[in-house]
């Protein structure tokens, strides 16, 4: 029925299998305890913080928030092998790797329960804020990455999509534009299996999302993205690469989204439970915790004590949230441009005398 | 490097070529702009002398070439991208609101976007469909860019200098029907123009004729017919669509006590609008005739034999302008 003229192979790497057993021969580097407890401790923190968020959604105290349940290895394993001076072009499900680069807990709350400091940080360095149009990320990092190349610094840009942005063009005309000029950048696909409501199956019929790379003419993988090993290797590869000057990789990693798209969706609605409950059992952070038991890195007392640390780590992250005291009525005009425009000042003047009349109770209409 | 006549076209070709030599940081991109030097030839020579690495051809791909120069920006690089035409400019709508605008904003400035988007507009040169509207409004509409248009040789020079050096996202509008309409002494003295200010390009005490780009030529001829006929015309080159300077237009209607406002683009939700009521708003009591718009119709841009029935000319200004001058209330 279709004709696929190119028979090369999408190499698909897994080192541990859902259980947390080696699949084969480990590589010599996945033995010894860096970095995978670090790694391990870092994927709980990102499941605690992603637990607290929709709780304070539940109740009130959060906006909107799109959980990373699921890709806490994909996201924790990707930062960590960034340099610091390499620069993240995240999208909306990249809380994690925004923490690991330096971003404070409570910047993370802050941005999700309505407020534009959350993107302001100065911890956050060069990086970009979120992408929350779809794929339009994968377009800035290449333009981050010409700009890298044009200074003469070899280092990396890490750009994320899911699934179902590999639809659209701007993702595309990226790893086209990547090619052309075999830029820096490491674009990752987390294929969660579902846009929405959508499944994988209707996105795409190419079996791979990764083969997409192959039309750009750049190197193409997938990986096992609940397995911190394989994410190891496959991305700090990829990484190496782009600063050596080799060009850009696509890399698949396979996940699953265990949330709800956010929570403001309902996944009951489109998506049979059995599956879900099927992809509870290769989540990432139980399959990383059974092989750190196995090889006597981590314990039972270790978890309790780590866990309890994480949770009070994100409760002081919530207290600061909740205590930053509110935007001043300036700052939604004193960062439209560069310098604040004369009309553009009236408005802000006329928002100065609204809150103060809402302060007062409002308009008296009588 | 030049101190010859010369045309609007080789003054934004100038300016590109001072800015770079300037600063280090000024790359340009596009379609067909490095060894062709652009369809029009605004970056003729530009490649030869400040080579591949920044004079860059790109991929046909506008969508790309805006999401491109949003990420140099936010790096400090200072991307000046061309789109080829203003009717191809909509691929890259997504990225100029959705990220160019916003990016200091959104940011609360940890990070800008100082990039400009080129793009030749307007009709009048016989071109094929989609290369002769005119959308100013649509980006005009957008909080964080700026739009920016220039009317002459002298302005194109400063005005495109300044959008460089702005640190802000500019989108400049080129008005190609009068890219080689007029040549002008230039000093390439690297001075750029405010972006925050009308231009005054006439002092006149009966009415004030209010246009932009290639308009700005057509209301100029009509305030010299008019002169002739004892009418005595202020004429203000807006430039600067948004941010708009608006108090150098109320203080010429307010003297003037009656205005025209002349703009290729459509009548509906066109700037002349929002111009029209901005003075109805600030200075009603000032007014002796209602504002008056001579503007293109809410069709479609004709095919190039019908588009100078379409642009307005000095014709349509002169009969608005006797109109409004004869107005009793």
């Amino acid at each position: 029925m279709h004709d696929i003229s190119y028979q090369g192979e999408i190499r698909f790497t897994r080192y541990l299998d859902a259980e947390g057993k080696p699949v084969g021969d480990m590589p010599d580097w996945g033995c010894g305890d860096s970095p995978w407890v670090d790694y391990y401790q870092q994927m709980v923190l990102a499941r605690q913080f992603d637990t607290k968020a929709i709780s304070l959604q539940r109740t009130g105290q959060l906006g909107t928030y799109a959980s990373l349940l699921g890709a806490e290895a994909l996201d924790v394993v990707s930062a960590k092998l960034m340099q610091a001076e390499d620069v993240l072009v995240p999208y909306y499900r990249n809380h994690a790797m925004q923490m690991i680069r330096g971003m404070p807990i409570s910047q993370l709350f802050l941005y999700w329960g309505g407020d534009e400091r959350g993107s302001a940080a100065a911890e956050m360095r060069r990086d970009l804020p979120n992408a929350v149009p779809i794929a339009t990320q994968c377009l800035h990092a290449c333009g981050v990455a010409t700009a890298l190349k044009l200074r003469g610094q070899h280092q990396a840009v890490l750009t994320m999509i899911g699934d179902g942005g590999t639809s659209k063009g701007d993702f595309l005309e990226a790893i086209n534009v990547a090619g052309a000029w075999q830029l820096p950048v490491v674009f990752i696909i987390n294929n969660n299996q579902w846009a929405i409501s959508v499944p994988r199956s209707k996105q795409c019929i190419a079996p791979t999302l990764a083969q997409k790379a192959l039309g750009a003419g750049i190197r193409g993988e997938q990986v096992d993205g609940n397995d911190a090993v394989a994410l190891h290797e496959v991305i700090g590869q990829a990484l190496e690469r782009a600063r050596a000057g080799k060009g850009p990789t696509l890399v698949e990693a396979l996940s699953y989204r265990l949330s709800d798209h956010t929570t403001a969706d309902d996944a009951t609605r489109y998506r049979p439970s059995e599956e879900l409950k099927e992809a509870w059992k290769r989540e990432p952070v139980a399959r990383l915790r059974n092989w750190l038991h196995q090889q006597g890195l981590w314990d039972e007392a270790r978890e309790q004590a780590w866990q309890a640390e994480t949770k009070q780590l994100i409760e002081t992250a919530v207290e600061a949230y909740q205590a930053m005291p509110p935007q001043s009525v300036d700052e939604l005009y004193n960062h439209l441009y560069a310098e604040c425009p004369p009309g553009l000042a009236e408005q802000r003047e006329q928002t100065r005398l609204k809150q103060a009349r809402m302060q007062q109770g409002g308009q008296d209409h009588e | 490097m030049s101190n010859d006549a010369i045309t609007l076209l080789e003054a934004i070709n100038l300016a590109m070529a001072r800015a770079m030599e300037d600063d280090p940081d000024v790359v340009l991109l596009g379609e067909d702009i490095g060894t062709n030097g652009g369809v029009f030839r605004a970056t003729a020579g530009l490649k030869d002398r400040f080579g591949e690495r920044r004079v860059i051809d790109t991929p046909l791909a506008e969508t790309m070439i805006a999401g491109l120069a949003v990420g140099m920006a936010t790096q400090g690089i200072r991307p000046v991208a061309e789109i080829q035409f203003m009717g191809f400019i909509f691929p890259a709508f997504e990225h100029l609101v959705a990220h160019a605008a916003r990016m200091r904003h959104r940011t609360r400035s940890r990070l800008s976007c100082p990039m400009v988007l080129r793009a030749p507009f307007g009709g009048g040169i016989h071109a094929p469909e989609h290369h002769s509207e005119s959308t100013e409004a649509l980006l005009a509409h957008i909080p964080g860019l700026r739009v920016v248009v220039p009317s002459s040789p002298a302005r194109a020079y400063g005005l495109l200098l300044a959008a460089i050096r702005s640190d802000d996202p500019v989108i400049f509008l080129e008005p190609k029907r009068i890219y080689r309409a007029s040549k002008t002494l230039i000093e390439d003295n690297g001075e750029a123009l405010p972006l925050d200010s009308c231009f005054t390009l006439r002092e006149g005490t009966d009415i004030t004729l209010i246009s932009w780009g290639a308009m700005v030529s057509e209301t100029l001829a009509a305030a010299d017919a008019l002169a002739e006929e004892g009418i005595s015309c202020e004429v203000i080159d807006v430039a600067c669509l948004n941010p708009m300077d608006h108090a150098t237009l109320l203080a010429s209607v307010s003297k003037t006590g009656r205005c025209v406002i002349v703009h290729e683009a459509p009548h509906h939700g066109g700037l002349g609008a929002e111009i029209a009521a901005t003075l109805s708003e600030q200075i009603l009591t000032r007014l002796q005739a209602p504002p008056r718009r001579v503007t293109g119709h809410d069709t479609v841009m004709p095919y190039y034999r019908n588009e100078m029935l379409y642009l307005p000319d000095t014709d349509d200004i002169i009969i608005a302008v006797r109109e409004t001058m004869e107005y009793a209330g």
